[in-house]
């Protein structure tokens, strides 16, 4: 069952330290900036905070994120809990072999590439982004994931935007966020 | 019992052994050093962090400024554990509001790194870090937007040196501390 973490004390801090730029990257979209976030150490660390004490002793050896900010938030999840980070990238950035995964974006394709032998099967993984706004980079990210076998465990994100309905693009995964953003 | 000098030394030799080395990459002719399967390595990566942080820990340094992408893998665990702020330094386009831009030359043409206006204050001390130095040219573009704002760099720091590329000289009177060289 996915989960917000509205009663935890920490959470108004870090709500309050996500800065709302409008119009960027183009007119009408409301962009929810995360660097105002991590110019705040406690603030920051409260953010770990709260996904390490959800993640710690599961079992989990796997934390994927998401090229460039969930290379912000999933290294420090995955030094607490003891897991290795896998970085998952756009096209032509890691060196050796991959697999790609396309997905939709709102004109046109992107494409998110994983390390070929970076998670092997059976492993219990997290993904992590800042972000999930539709779902469709977390739901490439979790195919990479299910194509080497590995067993997502949850998705988890700073920051949901509830109107895009990203979480049903999940596949029936669990989403855990720490803020919702209307 | 192992001395201090002789643990950081099997920390480093470790770490050196989880780095790859990926032929003719991105073109012919490059030996690219490949730091993902160091994050494969829990222990290894954890070490790798420790190094810096038992550098950097209680020198008064604020700011922890890490280069897109791969210095915002190994910038913001520094930051964590020194209680700075972690600071993105990034391609053109990429951060929302105001920034300040800084060109810099490469091999063929030129790019430009941003950094948000207001991050940071004059007279902060920061660390710039990155995965690895080669000719010095992004380290030296960080530099100077940090010093255009008043900052001032304490030390750069990443993992790898290309030592061949001489880009530690690149960086004038700023201090350089990696933790594996290679030729």
């Amino acid at each position: 069952m996915s989960a917000s973490r509205d009663d935890d004390p920490r959470i108004h801090g870090i709500k309050s330290k996500i800065r709302v730029v409008p119009n960027f990257p183009k007119p009408d979209i409301m962009f929810q900036d995360i660097t105002t976030l991590l110019l705040d150490p406690e603030a920051f660390k409260d953010t770990i905070d709260l996904f390490v004490e959800r993640y710690r002793g599961k079992n989990i050896s796997v934390v994927a994120g998401i090229e460039a900010r969930g290379f912000i938030f999933g290294p420090p999840i995955a030094l607490a809990i003891g897991a290795k980070f896998v970085p998952l990238r756009k096209p032509k950035k890691l060196p050796g072999d991959v697999i790609r995964e396309e997905y939709v974006l709102e004109y046109g394709r992107d494409c998110l590439e994983m390390h070929l032998g970076a998670v092997k099967p059976g492993e219990r993984a997290l993904v992590v982004d800042d972000l999930i706004a539709t779902g469709g980079t977390l739901c490439a990210a979790m195919n990479l994931l299910e194509r080497a076998e590995a067993e997502v465990v949850e998705c988890a994100c700073v920051i949901e935007l509830p109107d895009l309905k990203g979480r049903e693009r999940l596949k029936g995964k669990p989403l855990y966020v720490l803020v919702e953003s209307h | 019992m192992a001395t201090d000098q002789e643990g950081k030394d099997d920390r480093i030799a470790r770490i050196s052994s989880a780095i790859r080395v990926i032929p003719d990459f991105p073109k012919p002719g490059i030996m690219f050093q490949d730091i993902t399967t160091l994050l494969l390595d829990p222990k290894a990566f954890k070490d790798t962090i420790d190094l810096f942080v038992e550098r950097y820990k209680g020198k008064d340094i604020s700011v922890v400024a890490g280069i897109e992408a791969r210095g915002f893998i190994f910038g913001p665990p520094i930051a964590l554990a020194i209680g700075a702020k972690f600071v993105p330094m990034r391609k053109p386009k990429k951060l929302p509001g105001e920034v300040i831009s800084e060109e810099y030359s490469l091999e063929y043409g030129t790019d430009k790194m941003e950094m948000h206006v207001g991050a940071v204050q004059a007279g902060e001390r920061a660390l710039v870090i990155d995965d690895l130095i080669a000719t010095g040219g992004t380290l030296c573009a960080a530099i100077r937007l940090l010093e255009r704002v008043g900052v001032h760099v304490v030390e750069c720091a990443c993992v790898i040196e290309l030592a061949d590329l001489k880009g530690r000289e690149r960086l004038g009177d700023k201090q350089l501390f990696v933790l594996v060289s290679s030729l």
